[in-house]
């Protein structure tokens, strides 16, 4: 079966089971000779990272367990989504304390991913709100981990990219939440000196991000638009469908070039009529976007696309974003949605990606020349102290990774002590030199 | 708040159609052989919303015992107002040939048992005058096909029976629903290669679910079925013969 990630770059044919218990797992695990391979919830990060000869599908591990309405205390199977959350959750009042850009993730997913979301600033990832949870290890026992208890698994699976074992089920926390709608405030920023200064200003703000129009460039160089988001108060708790359109086959190579994608950026800044909007919209729109456009990753043609994600330190990152983003429009392969975001502390998870400093995403459709222009800007990230996030990943060297991960080698003790060495591994794992 | 009644409640089927239920704020009793899958079914449903969720062991073939499994579960919701049969086995139809003893448990765990405690439901929901009775059945049951007729049997004769069921009851005003899913992923079907006529359990749930809100007869899920399987009641002999369906 030919499986990739959501970046649909690369592909590699594997085999993929379904296990439907704890017993089948093991015995996916151990009961047959050369297993390696790697778990797989919603399949959403974009690059290698899910993918692998063996693949063990989290699919049907899809219960709730138990949930504590006075602490916002919940448990559930691994391969429950934030999607399945929210449907369950939004009505009774409640909202993941932590949520990334898409809903369609599954919770062993969050927890390899150690995902972060527009309130990382005051809240951290979605590991920092992990109580505890189980894994299922080489040799096929069932740990319980958290701060307390096995802890040294426990840093290395929260961003270890699923390279320890097999996560089952988490116990961790969500928000009390009055309604299900967001106060979005939208500013202008002309250029990304100030962006940064939104950034700075609104520190205590619950929510925010930047939209970035990568192909500006000389006195408009990021420029952008701010937006913030906090939960009402009053607007009640009603669902909304979130199913808009669908991309329904590859869009041809030629339809995103830099003419396209500059009449979108365009349109899209132009939008925003006066200096700063305020309006309410829905969960959905705000925190989803592109989740309403079924299947969008075929806007990239059938080669597939890339997404690039670095931090940069907070004292390098007006410098060094302003390098990169120079870089990118001088090279004309921007894309459309380039998000840019204020990181908050970083966690002691081993692998985990965020640190204090300024984050941009961004999409780039697959060819020889966008690969070349990764591999520069790697170099200007590395020099800056900065790191590559690995969920995005389908590319980086393994020299780039072990600079930015310099927790690499006490992640692979981890890994060693508890038999994960020659067991789980990925596409990607082999790239950067993890086995 | 509704009451349902889930039997075979283990089922994929069954168990995406009680997260339905579940997040409508239903009061549940879950029915299935295996206990300890119905422990964690139940904990998942309460999660979701279930007003309450009851749980017990359920022999299919056990009939004697039906009756008084049913009486007590409607006693112990405190009345009924839908319930869902749902339990089953897929046959292999090569053994069956070869064995009538084989064939026979084939019949008696889809379709007798099933005509057990309809007998004994359709009595119940008679008297009360309301509720809806909803039946798993299959699109298998509609013509009968070499490589799969003893399941096809059973199943047609669930589909005959809830027919005069339906026409018996509608005067009290009881609603009988004939679900007919074609091919569906899940554990029943987890050794045949899957194509693009295959469904999810949930998408069947949700059909299941609107259909018992719209007061239905019969559904065939997905919708495409009801075409395919008109066709396939349709060929004439002389040409059905020649295929291997």
């Amino acid at each position: 079966m030919l499986i990739s990630g959501w970046g649909r770059y690369p592909s590699i044919d594997a085999e993929v089971s379904q296990p439907r218990s704890l017993s089948e797992i093991k015995s996916d695990i151990s009961g047959r000779d050369g297993f390696r391979g790697i778990a797989r919830g919603q399949g959403r990060s974009y690059g290698d990272s899910s993918i692998a000869n063996n693949i063990i599908s989290t699919a049907h591990f899809s219960r709730f367990h138990d949930f504590d309405a006075k602490s916002g205390c919940l448990s559930c199977d691994a391969g429950v989504s934030i999607s399945d959350i929210l449907d369950v959750f939004v009505p009774k009042g409640w909202f993941p304390m932590v949520t990334p850009g898409t809903k369609y993730v599954s919770v062993g997913g969050a927890i390899a991913s150690d995902v972060h979301g527009k309130n990382h600033h005051l809240v951290g990832t979605f590991c920092d709100h992990l109580y505890s949870f189980q894994i299922m290890v080489a040799n096929g026992d069932v740990l319980n981990c958290s701060k307390s208890e096995n802890r040294d698994l426990f840093i290395a699976t929260c961003g270890g990219m699923g390279l320890t074992g097999i996560v089952l089920n988490a116990t961790f926390y969500l928000q009390k939440i009055k309604s299900s709608f967001i106060d979005e405030t939208t500013y202008k920023a002309r250029n990304l000196k100030e962006c940064f200064e939104l950034f700075e200003v609104n520190a205590g703000a619950d929510y925010s991000v930047a939209w970035v129009d990568c192909l500006q460039q000389g006195d408009n160089l990021g420029r952008s638009l701010f937006m913030l988001g906090k939960h009402n108060e009053q607007a009640g708790l009603r669902e909304t469908s979130n199913s808009g359109p669908s991309i329904p086959f590859n869009f041809p190579n030629i339809a995103l070039n830099k003419y396209s994608v500059r009449l979108f950026n365009q349109l899209y800044y132009s939008r925003v009529r006066s200096k700063m909007r305020e309006r309410q919209v829905h969960y959905n729109p705000f925190f989803y976007p592109l989740d309403g456009i079924r299947n969008w990753n075929r806007l990239y043609g059938a080669n597939g696309f890339v997404q690039y994600q670095f931090v940069l330190p907070k004292d390098a990152g007006l410098v060094g974003m302003t390098l990169i983003l120079e870089k990118i429009a001088a090279s004309g392969a921007g894309s459309f949605l380039s998000v840019l975001k204020a990181f908050g502390k970083a966690n002691a998870n081993l692998l985990s990606f965020p640190f204090e400093g300024y984050t941009l995403a961004l999409d780039f459709k697959v060819n020889d020349k966008v690969l070349n222009l990764l591999n520069e800007l790697d170099a200007i990230v590395s020099d800056y102290g900065g790191r590559v996030y690995l969920t995005k990943d389908a590319r980086m060297s393994e020299q780039t990774f072990k600079k930015g991960y310099p927790k690499w080698e006490e992640f692979q003790k981890v890994r060693e002590k508890y038999g994960a060495q020659g067991v789980f591994s990925s596409l990607q794992s082999k790239r950067l030199g993890l086995g | 708040m509704k009451k349902v009644l889930i039997i075979g409640a283990t089922s994929a089927i069954a168990e995406a159609t009680a997260r339905l239920f579940a997040k409508r704020g239903d009061k549940l009793f879950l029915l299935a052989r295996n206990t300890e899958k119905l422990t964690v079914i139940a904990r998942d449903l309460k999660v979701r919303g279930a007003k309450e969720v009851f749980t017990g062991s359920f022999d299919a073939l056990d009939m004697e015992a039906h009756a008084g499994l049913l009486d007590s579960a409607i006693a112990q919701m405190e009345g009924i107002d839908t319930v869902l049969i749902a339990h089953g086995t897929l046959p292999d139809q090569k053994n069956c040939e070869a064995s009538a003893a084989e064939t026979l448990s084939a019949m008696n765990i889809n379709a007798l048992s099933v005509i057990s405690l309809l007998t004994h439901l359709g009595n119940v929901f008679e008297k009360q005058g309301a509720g809806s009775i909803a039946v798993i059945s299959s699109v298998a049951g509609d013509r009968g096909r070499q490589s799969n007729y003893v399941y096809g049997a059973a199943k047609g004769t669930v589909s005959i029976f809830l027919q005069g069921l339906r026409h018996r009851l509608c005067k009290a005003g009881v609603h009988v629903l004939t679900v007919k899913p074609g091919f569906v992923d899940t554990p029943m079907t987890a050794e045949f290669p899957k194509g693009p006529l295959w469904a999810q359990p949930d998408q069947i749930a949700s059909a299941i679910f609107k259909a018992l809100e719209k007061k239905k007869s019969v559904i065939y899920t997905p919708g495409f079925w009801a075409l395919i399987m008109l066709i396939v009641r349709l060929v004439p002999n002389w040409i059905f013969h020649k295929t291997k369906l």
